[in-house]
């Protein structure tokens, strides 16, 4: 189908191929019983991250005797999108997205101080529109900190892709569904690619402008993740204290 | 398959000392394919279907179509549907059971080396009001020696290119009759590569054992020029010049594995 993606040279939401979508929103702490948790307003997305642990890993059979072990469960609410009413539960999507997402936090979680035990990351995209991979696991991260789980570094996430002809960072809806391909990638701080995904069709020229932009978008969300922090934790910390089981 | 598998550390340290010596423990160079290898139609009660082979590794791919309802967003358009089973057969690290993580991520990643090939017009797919043709592929791996993506993705390609399309009557199919074949674009049948990084070294279709000693692994579908799809997976980290480099060496493949295909039918 070929819709219109570009008007007078600006995308339709008015940005330039290299802004982020607005608002974007990073808030932690905001649960109180989740040892780390987050919140994230990101375009129409609105996530929310919690995790638990370093905890005894259960069932035992998942306890790793060298290092401990990451659970990490994304899902979407059933009213998330605009279309019908999605349904509850992990579906094929939400398994592989779980799964990227593990693979991402396990290269910056110190998990080898934590012999058998578990730290789950759990996400909930209460409202989607497009990009939740990359905003989920930008949340996570950030919930992991919260968390006070020794971190090698911050990671951060974003999609880049191409929508009418062009490379375009951060892809809405419609760019997703109506644009030639999505590239959602998320780095180490340092610049590791952790994650890495795409559909649709670039050439390699493409596909590094695409990874460029990718890099710059990432570096302003870490921007964002330390400004959350800076707010969080800027106030005397006996009234910031929580319980922690 | 990390799911499953542990490889003692005696193996990995094996096979890391050739990567520091530039070779492999099979004698490939880095950038070298096992010898890949179709069957058509093995299975000929399906439309389309296909054995891949790839070194020791074997992936069985079937097409079945049916007239289905099409997608309410999408009306005129066919339907493609992929599921995979890692056969408890073909390895000792694969379990029966549901689909999981593992096999839920191998279909669709093949899935998406099909769908954004555009080698399947699905357009064409259309029949009538409310009635389009959906593509049911199907991916059973028999034989497990490392990469199943890549045998994955040829035993896919092979099907399509091999599928009959039942003749249409009032809008259900008489199986017992063909119309031809599906409407394919062969020149955008997609291919693969999957490339495992081992201690910094980047190895082309990774046989189990670099498989299961691996860092992280990235699988690209792709055309003649064209990435249409990409996944990294596995703990681990690529660098960009990484990604990139990955990207010319699989280019470089096109035409050897278009080969295969081409002899395929």
């Amino acid at each position: 189908m070929d819709v219109e993606l570009f008007k007078d040279g600006k995308r339709l939401d008015g940005r330039d191929v290299e802004d982020l979508r607005k608002p974007l929103k990073l808030e932690v702490g905001v649960l109180q019983k989740a040892n780390g948790s987050a919140y994230m307003e990101w375009g129409k997305n609105k996530i929310l991250a919690g995790v638990f642990g370093p905890k005894e890993a259960i069932p035992k059979h998942l306890a790793n005797p060298e290092r401990g072990v990451i659970r990490c469960i994304y899902t979407m609410s059933t009213f998330a999108g605009l279309e019908d009413h999605g349904r509850m539960g992990p579906n094929r999507r939400s398994i592989e997205i779980s799964k990227v997402m593990r693979e991402a936090l396990e290269n910056v979680v110190m998990l080898e101080k934590f012999p058998s035990t578990i730290i789950e990351v759990y996400v909930i995209v209460l409202q989607s529109e497009g990009g939740t991979r990359v905003s989920s696991l930008t949340a996570a991260a950030a919930a992991l900190m919260d968390a006070g789980i020794p971190m090698k570094e911050p990671i951060a996430a974003v999609a880049a892709g191409k929508a009418g002809g062009k490379v375009i960072l951060d892809l809405n809806k419609d760019e997703d569904n109506y644009g030639e391909a999505d590239v959602p990638m998320a780095f180490t701080k340092s610049g590791d690619i952790v994650l890495f995904q795409m559909d649709g069709k670039l050439s390699k020229e493409e596909l590094e402008t695409a990874i460029d932009y990718g890099w710059k978008g990432t570096e302003k969300l870490f921007e964002l993740q330390r400004k959350a922090f800076e707010e969080e934790y800027s106030e005397p910390l006996d009234k910031k204290l929580r319980m922690v089981e | 398959m990390s799911k499953y598998s542990v490889i003692s550390n005696v193996r990995k340290e094996f096979i890391s000392s050739f990567l520091k010596k530039k070779e492999r423990v099979d004698g490939r160079a880095f950038d070298e394919m096992r010898s890949a290898d179709i069957q058509v139609n093995p299975v000929p009660h399906a439309e389309g279907s296909a054995i891949a082979s790839l070194g020791k590794t074997q992936v069985l791919a079937g097409i079945k179509l049916d007239i289905v309802e099409p997608f309410p967003d999408e009306p005129t358009k066919g339907v493609l549907i992929s599921n995979a089973e890692l056969l408890p057969l073909a390895s000792k690290y694969f379990e029966p059971g549901p689909p999981n993580e593992v096999s839920i991520e191998f279909a669709r990643v093949v899935d998406r080396a099909v769908r954004h090939s555009e080698a399947l017009d699905m357009e064409k797919l259309f029949v009538e009001d409310e009635k389009v043709i959906g593509v049911f592929m199907d991916l059973y791996v028999v034989d497990y020696d490392g990469n199943l993506f890549d045998a994955a993705v040829l035993a896919a390609s092979a099907a399509l290119k091999n599928c009959r399309l039942p003749k249409i009557e009032d809008g259900k199919f008489v199986r017992t009759e063909s119309s031809g074949n599906l409407p394919i674009e062969e020149k955008n049948l997609p291919v693969s590569c999957t490339f495992s990084k081992i201690d910094g070294s980047i190895l082309l279709d990774p046989g189990m054992d670099e498989e299961m000693a691996s860092d992280a692994m990235m699988t690209l579908g792709f055309t003649d020029g064209h990435v249409v799809s990409m996944q990294k997976r596995g703990t681990g980290s690529f660098k960009k010049s990484e990604v990139l480099n990955m990207v010319d060496i699989a280019f470089s493949k096109h035409d050897g594995l278009k080969k295969v295909l081409e002899v395929s039918s």
